[in-house]
């Protein structure tokens, strides 16, 4: 009994560190993004200077727009190219099929560094060269396996005699699918956007190696930032992607969820 | 309504044969069940006269006009697939709706109907539901009402009482046949279970190997088989195998068994009847008069290897030369037969059925 009793408080003191490890430092920058001092200092002098010297900061604010434009850019180009690979690769046969299948998975396990690095050399080569238009490039081509995995795993589940029974009952092909494989699928459809839309919006090590000087996103735009001399500007512009990252990952989590009954 | 007729179909997967030449009649109104075991082609054939797969070769009519060329979305049948396939994100009310409200029903019509039909399955009330709410046996009735709604020409069913369990199975059948003659509709039933197709069809066709083996009424496959395919697949049956001479079947240890009617003569000269096994009578050898006894022209000694008690009937398989026989006794009280009693099988010569 007390030796259960020891081991649960453990379990608990456990789960208790990886959580404070995970968000201690962030809330900590949160914190501090409202405090006055520059140089940390405690007790806290809550002020929202560094947000309003945000404001003025002409840099990051462009870097962060270009960042929301590449993202959106990249997660509506992802999710339709996405979710037609995975319509396709569900519906039909053809030779190849497996080899393409798992040649998905490898650009999600390459370090993004290496990724980063090929294709700069390749858009070099190609004539595409830097900038946000490369940035573009790189970030679809990321985030589009990310899609049709995501959308593959739902269609799986989904049973094609369904579409069979839609047609027996007179339904034309395209109202067949658009009322029982689309409505099923939805939830993968979304949960993969949202993929496509944290990969781009978090990248940072591709995004770094396309950027061209004035051309580039924030992430890179904070590294520079930050290389020329901390501010706590950057705290609080972290403090608002964190908040924006972590909604995106609750919407993913919930919609994952989402039709998960049969 | 109407009649659905299947000329000359075949189909091949490749090298593989999945339908040979299969041509059948599908009466208007009528009960027909297509049995056969798996890889016989009959769920191909549904299939075929469904829209979902083509023949290579041969016709479909349904109301008298070729079906080929048209798609299953234009064709009018109403399906049950084997596992219901009702839409998930949908009530049981719009399950059933969905064919209707594709050919743009009216609402006030289509709620009408819809209503009609849940409570002609015995599901008013439910339409609120979501199918995974449901018990087996409710949404076998939701797909039916489904199916049904649109009021099509033809009824097909797929396999729809597999998934069912036992004592549900046998309420569903009745509960289908019921529907069945209330709606008036053709209907086309997929089976691998003889009893199945026993008890609901009015016509039975066996298919073996993407062939029609034989068809008909049900008591008139059972009764006349032609070939002992049919025979053993359609109920249980004892099959003697020896010579045709001069009309009598000659087995191998020399007895003479009188069948129904002449033995095709073959080539080899080869002959075999079937015989039920509830055709035939058993007596101890050692009762008093047993070898006199009547019970049927045709008489062979075996031994009792094993007896099942099955409440209603009781069964004996038999150690017999020639291989192992069985007879289906009905329990009337009568003491049983021990196992290992020598007995004396009777059978009349109307009960040997002559097989192709």
């Amino acid at each position: 009994m007390t030796l259960t009793r020891i081991l649960h408080g453990l379990g608990r003191a456990y789960v208790g560190l990886v959580l404070a490890f995970l968000y201690l430092p962030i809330l900590i920058m949160a914190v501090m993004s409202f405090n006055a001092s520059p140089f940390y200092q405690l007790p806290i002098d809550w002020s929202t200077d560094w947000f309003s010297a945000l404001a003025g900061n002409r840099s990051l604010i462009s870097a962060a727009w270009n960042s929301l434009y590449i993202a959106a850019i990249t997660t509506a180009i992802a999710t339709t190219l996405g979710t037609a690979a995975a319509l396709a690769l569900h519906r039909y046969q053809f030779r190849g099929k497996k080899l393409l299948q798992a040649l998905l998975f490898p650009p999600i396990a390459i370090p993004w560094l290496i990724t980063g690095t090929a294709m700069l050399i390749f858009f070099f080569a190609v004539g595409i060269g830097r900038g946000l238009h490369a940035i573009l490039l790189g970030h679809v081509a990321l985030a589009l396996p990310y899609v049709i995995v995501v959308v593959s795993a739902r269609l799986r589940t989904f049973a094609p005699e369904l579409e069979e029974a839609a047609l027996s009952l007179g339904a034309s092909q395209w109202q067949a699918t658009r009322r029982v494989p689309l409505p099923w699928i939805a939830p993968g459809v979304i949960a993969g956007a949202l993929f496509a839309f944290a990969v781009s919006f978090d990248q940072f090590v591709v995004s770094y190696f396309l950027s061209a000087p004035g051309q580039t996103t924030l992430p890179v735009q904070i590294y520079a930032a930050i290389r020329k001399g901390f501010t706590p500007e950057i705290n609080a512009v972290s403090t608002i992607i964190i908040v924006l990252s972590m909604t995106l990952m609750l919407l993913t989590a919930r919609f994952f969820r989402f039709g998960g009954e049969k | 309504m109407a009649e659905v007729t299947v000329r000359g179909v075949s189909r091949f997967y490749g090298s593989h044969v999945a339908l040979q030449d299969v041509s059948i009649d599908f009466p208007d109104g009528g009960f027909y069940g297509l049995l056969g075991p798996s890889g016989s082609g009959k769920t191909t054939l549904l299939r075929i006269i469904a829209g979902f797969d083509s023949p290579d070769d041969g016709s479909i009519t349904i109301g008298g006009a070729d079906v080929v060329a048209t798609p299953v979305q234009d064709r009018r049948i109403g399906m049950v697939f084997q596992n219901y396939a009702l839409f998930p994100n949908m009530s049981v009310a719009d399950n059933v709706a969905f064919g209707l409200s594709v050919r743009g029903t009216p609402k006030a019509e289509m709620s009408q109907r819809v209503s009609d039909a849940l409570d002609l399955v015995q599901l008013g009330g439910l339409g609120g539901r979501r199918p995974h709410q449901l018990s087996g046996g409710q949404r076998q009735r939701v797909a039916l009402a489904r199916a049904i709604v649109t009021r099509p020409r033809v009824l097909l069913l797929d396999e729809p009482l597999s998934a069912l369990d036992k004592a549900l199975r046998v309420g569903m059948q009745v509960e289908l046949k019921r529907i069945q003659r209330e709606v008036g509709i053709t209907t086309i039933f997929v089976t691998h279970d003889q009893e199945e197709a026993l008890t609901m069809s009015d016509r039975i066709g066996i298919l073996r190997d993407g062939r029609l083996e034989q068809e008909g009424p049900p008591a008139e496959l059972y009764d006349n088989p032609v070939s002992e395919f049919a025979a053993t697949f359609l109920g249980d049956a004892n099959i003697f195998r020896g010579r045709s001479a001069n009309g009598f079947l000659l087995l191998e240890d020399g007895t003479r068994l009188r069948c129904r009617s002449a033995l095709p003569a073959t080539a080899e000269g080869t002959a075999a009847c079937a015989v039920r096994p509830e055709r035939i009578s058993l007596r101890p050898l050692d009762a008093p008069g047993a070898s006199e006894t009547a019970g049927g022209e045709n008489r062979l000694a075996a031994r009792v290897a094993k007896r099942i008690f099955a409440g209603n009937s009781i069964s004996y398989l038999l150690d017999w030369p020639g291989g192992p026989l069985k007879v289906f006794a009905q329990n009337t009280g009568s003491p049983p037969i021990e196992e290992g009693a020598a007995v004396i099988l009777a059978w009349t010569a109307e009960s040997t059925l002559p097989l192709g």
